[in-house]
């Protein structure tokens, strides 16, 4: 996997190696966590993503120090943290339900970790207000926490949890509960404070969307297991395999024979008989029946030639672009996205035959 | 566009049930206080009003006596029994759910299921040996009973309190660095109080109220209220023990609202 020269100087926050978590015994056992390892470096925004149940949380409380892993070793910038109880951590929290006290004011919730570190009462008053205007709540410093809107819940838990200035920060899909545009401001100005503090973020989500645009990488989990680590780049244009292709964004499938690789690239031959060069996923299959993965985006409806061809069975109109789904001859289905343009429609009508041209260099060969 | 379900008020004789159940709970109740006000000596014919009988339960020595021993079991009872309740209910509900925890909820709600009559009795023979041993006989041993079957009635709102509360407000207070002490002080201690409060006021009542282990336990000349009210209605029935209940339901009604209130502007 490439990654980038300046990020792999930079020291790593966190280490978590061969983490196993286990719930229940005997017959009722289940592994929520199988052998997780992942190391995130220092300023680094670090998405978890992955369908609910798939063990976001349980990592999280792992590294917060909530639960003990069955296996396995967390280390917190090169030393093993397992003795340490969650007060001893310089680790923060953002709950997934915001966890706010009740019973105190929004500017005694953002006080309280500054409280229990014991520092003074004109350093945290200080800091208080500092971290309030940093996530714009200065105002309702003085309101409970019972009487403000869920958008304001957010940002004070947010506030709350950056007060001790952590070394980490852990936030358990914060942004799940807000509405589509607040979501998408949030967003961006996590982003800002992220930059701003130089925090290290382990940011948890289940929304594709949101982990593309947000993270310095991610990693794509599944019932427990991490099944790639990458950066957004590579995990949408390299998937390594069906689960990651098919989680993040649309894609087709298309079955096909490797017939060799050379410089990791791979000779493959479609259904169709055509033949295309593909890069090889780490792992991928080098030699035989293989999955192929094209976005939707990287191919053209033509009306004569492409390596594939089929007969269009829907036109799906999206303002911005175009879908076309063809059925091929083979039986698969394939979605093809294309620009629209003021003048002209896609030129495509359903039962129409359609050929589909696929850009070099838009397939790739999955593991499995 | 009302949906149509069922709606208990609407059916027929709910209302006449209503009534019914209310006039036996609180017509006694009003009979016995305006009896209260009798000038007569007698419980059955009005002769005329009066607060005689309460000037007269105020200025009986054993009355006063009575009352006041009342007063200082409930308070010490109930004090200890909302201690051991509130740390019963923390042991019990904050942790993860354990084997045998399901037998120790009945075991600690046990004194409820238990016919009192049968406490009272195992309670007299114990506590009558323990005192020839010890040579003591004061109010600790009705202190002591009282606050073993008030415990059970703390402990019930405390405990629903807690299962109410969220878990993951202790393990914030964690995360921002609170020990475990002080997660408990400034975090689960607040938010429970109305829960102890309420347990508190319920088992003052309860202790204020009892005669059954009462009678059984105490040392001669250690009557409380209630079992002063008994023996007083053995002998002769006068207006007298009226005016002193009535002073014991307004007391009882004070502090209900007293706490009531209290409680709701806290939360
Ligand atoms: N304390 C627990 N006891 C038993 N099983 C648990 C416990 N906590 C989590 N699990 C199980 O572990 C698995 C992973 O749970 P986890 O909360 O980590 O999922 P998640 O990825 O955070 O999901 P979501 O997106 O819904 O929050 C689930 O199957 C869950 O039922
Ligand atoms: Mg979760």
């Amino acid at each position: 996997m490439p990654e980038s020269a300046g990020a792999s100087e930079k020291r790593v926050a966190i280490e978590a190696r061969g983490i196993v978590k286990t719930f229940g015994q005997g017959a009722n056992a289940l592994r929520a966590l199988d052998n997780v390892s992942i190391v995130i470096r220092e300023n680094e925004f670090f998405t978890l993503l992955g369908p609910s149940g798939c063990g976001k949380t349980t990592l999280l409380r792992l590294i917060a120090g909530f639960e003990y892993p069955t296996e396995g070793a967390i280390l917190l910038y090169g030393e093993d943290i397992a003795g340490l109880p969650p007060f001893k951590r310089p680790v923060n929290t953002v709950f997934q339900s915001y966890a706010l006290f009740p019973h105190l004011t929004v500017a005694e919730n953002v006080a309280f970790g500054l409280q229990m570190l014991g520092r003074s009462k004109a350093e945290i008053d200080a800091r208080v207000s500092e971290v309030l205007a940093l996530v714009r709540m200065q105002e309702l410093a003085a309101r409970r926490t019972d009487q403000i809107s869920g958008g304001q819940a957010q940002r004070v838990a947010l506030a709350r949890a950056l007060a001790p200035s952590p070394k980490v920060l852990l936030l358990d899909e914060p942004l799940s509960a807000l509405d589509y545009k607040l979501r998408k401001e949030m967003q961006i100005e996590l982003k800002r404070m992220q930059a701003e503090t130089g925090i290290t973020f382990v940011f948890v989500t289940h929304d594709q969307e949101e982990a593309l645009t947000m993270s310095d990488r991610i990693a794509v989990m599944s019932k427990g297991r991490v099944l790639q680590i990458g950066s957004p780049w590579d995990i949408y244009d390299k998937p390594a395999d069906r689960f990651v292709a098919d989680f993040i964004g649309e894609t087709n499938f298309l079955s096909a024979i490797v017939l060799g690789v050379a410089d990791g690239v791979a000779k493959v031959r479609l259904t169709s008989g055509a033949e295309i060069s593909a890069t090889l996923a780490e792992g991928g299959v080098a030699e035989g029946e293989a999955t192929v993965v094209v976005r939707p985006e990287h191919a053209r409806a033509v009306k004569d030639g492409g390596q594939i061809a089929g007969v269009v069975e829907n036109v799906v109109y999206f303002g911005t672009d175009t879908h076309i789904h063809v059925r091929l001859d083979d039986g698969e289905m394939f979605i093809v996205r294309q620009q629209n343009s003021r003048t002209q429609s896609c030129g495509f009508e359903v039962g129409d035959r359609a050929g589909v041209e696929i850009d070099a260099d838009a397939a790739q060969v999955l593991k499995d | 566009m009302a949906r149509r379900h069922f709606e208990i008020r609407t059916q027929p004789g709910f209302g006449l049930v209503a009534l019914f159940t209310f006039a036996i709970l609180y017509l006694p109740i009003a009979v016995l206080v305006v009896y209260a006000f009798n000038a007569s000596e007698s419980v059955t014919v009005w002769g005329g009003f009066s607060v005689k009988w309460f000037a007269e339960a105020w200025n009986n020595s054993a009355v006063q006596d009575a009352a006041w021993r009342s007063l200082v079991i409930a308070v010490f009872a109930a004090v200890i029994a909302t201690f051991a309740a509130t740390m019963a209910a923390i042991a019990t509900t904050r942790t993860a759910p354990y084997p045998g925890q399901g037998f120790q909820y009945a075991f600690i709600n046990q004194p409820l299921m238990v016919p009192e009559i049968v406490t009272a009795v195992a309670l007299l023979i114990v506590f009558s040996r323990l005192k020839v041993w010890t040579g003591y006989s004061g109010l600790g041993w009705l202190i002591l009973a009282h606050t073993a079957f008030c415990i059970p009635f703390a402990y019930l709102p405390i405990r629903a309190r807690l299962e109410g509360m969220d878990l993951t407000l202790e393990r914030a207070a964690a995360d921002l660095y609170a020990t475990p002490w002080q997660a408990f002080r400034r975090v689960t201690l607040p938010l429970l109080r109305p829960g102890i409060i309420a347990g508190f006021m319920l088992a003052f009542v309860i202790s204020l109220d009892d005669v059954v282990i009462t009678e059984f336990v105490k040392s001669g000349g250690q009557d409380t209220l209630p079992t002063y009210m008994l023996g007083q209605i053995r002998r002769t029935v006068t207006p007298e023990v009226n005016a002193i209940a009535t002073a014991f339901l307004a007391l009882s009604i004070i502090l209900v609202t007293g706490f009531f209130l209290i409680n709701r502007r806290k939360t």
